[in-house]
């Protein structure tokens, strides 16, 4: 069983690259067609991750591991190697699924487009390193794979790259993807120095000998990495532009995975955070999620919205994190997972059909992503309103659905982190119970712009038609596993998030300790987890956040409640105007605030990227007017010089002279001497004998 | 005329005559005749030395008698070129035989 785990798990891990690889390869003949194996592989994947799912989550299988020596020496060990937990099988399930869903409906979405293949190939690509992050059992691994999955990220924002945008975008995300990979590199880097291993499960048992400090500092390093790729405060700046990529790509990975690989991450690396350095990720969470709340309220792009709100719910995830309620947080990743997908999916498919009416007008003016174009669409695509809908009732918290679920009980970890430390710690559940105000007010705000009212355009509005099955369908799929009865089953009372979600990651008593595993403390497997600090105690922070329950739940109801109502009472019900409130907000301060994204890409063009740029061209400067011009150029004029002067030398003397001189001599003498070779033999005897004649003299002489 | 200076004056003297006629005749013939004149007056000296010069034996006259052979065979063979060039060239001033000249 453990084998067929295993072989299965390198399955679903190499099976994407191979889509990939075969689709760069044949891609070019299939053309059109190339969906096929990308599809088929994808659902391979789907049921292998399923089997894995059943077997650890339904039948309660211990974990399973399995590594090979990737680097050895004396001094060091480094292996590479798969860890399936409960945590690893959900996210298989969550990433394999909705990347099937993506693909399925891709073949409608980019259908037409000239790079189909590649767009599919990338997709394999992008898989095949999440999956990778997903079974990792060593930071060093996941490193490998965090960045491969950076990579795709890339090229899939950049995909239409000839766009300007799309290509700044690409090189936005990946530039700062980058600032958080490396402190993740020096705080992995950090924690190898102390422990001498990467091995995940190993490094909690062993940095107990460490400085809090210097712990705090590498936990706090590593969860860069995670601020990069979770679009955390101060990182997030990427997330929105990453929205130049196509719209299936969004909601694969800038909304539902690899945005919540910094989320899964964190988790793993939970165990070995300190208490500082949880209270700081908590504060950077709640940050996030308030800031990019406030932000998504004034956004007109339906896709910009989605980006914020997603920004705002990671946010969440590391806030529930940082105070503890790390379940809450990976509950919420996979709820989010399902209904940002959704959501996603279905912006995408009012895209689309934007897109395409306007197509029909032969307008190529109007912003097909833009709220204020649309409107009254709720007839006219009465299948995507529905699943829009109903994800929207989830991640704005409205019961019955998963989001409240889960966000209640990040938000029941809140307050219990501050009835635990009273104090500053206030902002906490102010910030977490402020945003799902905020959340459910945009996000209505986004539905009524979109579906509801008059038709802003009536040209278009008429030629708007609902999106074909294959688009559809995962929007049906993915609103369905919106409702919080599939986290909970078997039970289905909707206030309780009592199920087989929470079991799985809580439950200890089922495992059987005799199939233990050689590399796993099979006495705490699955996601409980062992915090290497004995004063943290988890499940004192589980039996505060238990008490908290009610009250959150209460909260959280009344919150989304009055969100909802404000929503609609500006944008459904016009009972307020939104053009005085506007104003109000102006002169409060506040809208621009938020118009402007919190000064936040300014202030980094102020002072990053213009100080940067003014260094580069001083430096530039410095290169070319000192350095090329006057030194390099001065050596170069030196030496045409010399070389004038030696040309000269070589020209006037030894050509002229010496050379041309010895020619003109031999020249000189053949012509005195080329009329003794007359060709007349008299004449050679006569010079003969006179030369005789001489000699005889001369001996005569002597 | 019993001693060897008198003949090797008539022998100088052929010689002197022999070459002139070498070097200032341009008619191939006179050449020629002026090379037996050279011959003739070498032989003459062959004579003169072995008379003279203490020898027991004949060697200058068998000298002698070679050279006039070697003549005779050597003005058939000039003869004969000399027939062809004025065949060739129509005379026998040395002077216009200059095709090998470079």
């Amino acid at each position: 069983m453990d084998n067929n785990l295993i072989i299965l798990s390198l399955f679903i891990l190499f099976l994407p690259l191979l889509s990939f690889i075969s689709l760069l390869i044949v891609g070019k003949r299939l053309g059109e067609k190339s969906h096929f194996i990308a599809l088929s592989i994808i659902g391979l994947t789907f049921i292998f991750s399923a089997y894995i799912f059943y077997n650890i989550i339904i039948k309660h299988y211990h974990p399973v591991s399995v590594s090979i020596d990737w680097i050895s020496s004396t001094s060091i060990n480094i292996p590479l190697g798969i860890y399936i937990d409960g945590v690893t099988s959900i996210m298989l399930c969550v990433v394999s699924l909705i990347s099937s869903l993506v693909h399925l409906y891709s073949t409608e979405y980019m259908k037409g487009d000239k790079r189909y293949t590649r767009y599919f190939a990338f997709l394999g690509l992008f898989t095949f390193s999440m999956n990778g992050i997903i079974l990792a059992d060593s930071l060093i691994m996941m490193y490998l794979f965090w960045e491969l999955v950076g990579l795709s990220s890339f090229l899939l924002i950049g995909f239409w790259f000839e766009k300007d945008s799309a290509a700044n975008a690409s090189k936005k995300a990946f530039l700062t993807n980058r600032v958080g990979d490396i402190g993740m590199f020096i705080g992995m880097m950090i924690i190898f120095y102390h422990t001498k291993t990467f091995q995940l499960h190993a490094i909690p048992g062993l940095v107990s000998d460490m400085s809090s400090e210097i712990l705090t500092c590498a936990g706090l390093l590593i969860f860069m990495g995670a601020v990069g790729k979770s679009a955390q405060f101060p990182l997030h700046i990427w997330l929105p532009d990453a929205m130049e990529g196509p719209t299936p790509v969004s909601a694969l990975i800038h909304a539902a995975t690899m945005v919540a690989a910094g989320v899964y991450m964190t988790i793993r690396i939970f165990a070995f955070l300190t208490v500082d350095a949880l209270a700081v990720i908590s504060v950077i969470g709640a940050i996030t999620a308030m800031m990019a709340a406030i932000i998504a309220i004034t956004r007109n792009d339906i896709k910009a919205v989605l980006a914020y709100s997603t920004i705002s719910q990671l946010g969440y995830m590391i806030m529930g994190l940082g105070v503890g309620a790390y379940v809450a947080g990976f509950f919420h990743l996979v709820t989010h997972a399902m209904f940002k997908a959704c959501l996603f999916l279905c912006s995408g498919s009012v895209i689309h059909a934007m897109h395409h009416s306007l197509h029909k007008l032969d307008d190529h003016d109007t912003n097909p992503q833009d709220m204020n174009n649309m409107g009254g669409l709720m007839y006219k695509m009465p299948i995507t309103f529905a699943c829009m809908l109903i994800a929207t009732f989830a991640i704005a918290g409205v019961p019955l659905f998963s989001g409240f679920l889960s966000k209640d009980a990040i938000l029941a970890g809140t307050l219990a982190y501050y009835h635990a430390h009273h104090g500053w710690t206030i902002i906490i559940p102010l910030a977490g119970f402020g945003a799902a105000l905020i959340t459910a007010f945009y996000m209505f705000r986004l539905i009524f712009l979109t579906f509801a009212g008059n038709p802003k355009n009536e040209k278009i509005h008429s030629n708007v038609h609902e999106s074909p099955k294959a688009m559809t369908t995962p929007l049906i799929i993915l609103s369905i596993l919106s409702f919080a009865f599939i986290f909970t089953l078997p039970n289905i009372n909707p206030l309780s998030d009592n199920g087989w979600f929470e079991h799985s990651l809580h439950e200890t008593k089922l495992v059987d300790t005799h199939h233990h595993n050689l590399n796993i403390n099979s006495e705490h497997p699955r996601l409980v987890i062992q915090h290497f600090d004995k004063n943290y105690n988890l499940n004192e922070v589980e039996h505060h956040i238990h008490d908290q329950h009610d009250q959150a739940m209460f909260l959280s109801l009344l919150v989304a409640f009055i969100g909802i109502l404000l929503s609609s009472l500006f944008y459904f019900f016009n009972k307020f105007s939104i053009e005085k409130a506007t104003y109000f907000m102006k002169k409060v301060g506040l809208f621009n605030l938020s118009r402007r994204k919190f000064y936040i890409d300014s202030i980094y063009n102020n002072i990053i990227y213009k100080p940067f740029l003014w260094f580069c061209s001083l430096a530039s400067r410095l290169d070319w007017n000192i350095y090329d011009q006057t030194f390099i150029d001065s050596i170069g004029r030196r030496t045409l010089d010399l070389s004038d002067r030696s040309v000269k030398a070589d020209y006037d003397w030894l050509d002229q002279k010496i050379v041309d001189g010895s020619a003109r001599l031999v020249e000189y003498f053949n012509n005195k001497l080329k009329h003794t070779q007359s060709g007349i033999i008299q004449n050679y005897l006569m010079a003969g004998i006179l030369g005789i004649v001489i000699i005889a003299l001369l001996f005569q002489q002597i | 005329m019993n001693d060897i200076q008198s003949y090797l004056a008539v022998a100088s003297i052929l010689f002197s005559l022999g070459v002139f006629t070498v070097i200032t005749r341009r008619n191939a013939i006179a050449i020629l005749m002026g090379i037996e004149l050279i011959l003739n007056a070498a032989n003459i000296n062959f004579i003169a030395f072995n008379r003279f010069g203490g020898m027991e034996r004949l060697d200058g006259h068998i000298f002698a008698i070679f050279v006039i052979v070697l003549a005779a065979a050597e003005a058939a063979v000039a003869l004969a070129i000399i027939i062809n060039l004025f065949k060739n060239i129509g005379t026998v001033d040395v002077d216009q035989a200059k095709e090998l000249r470079g």
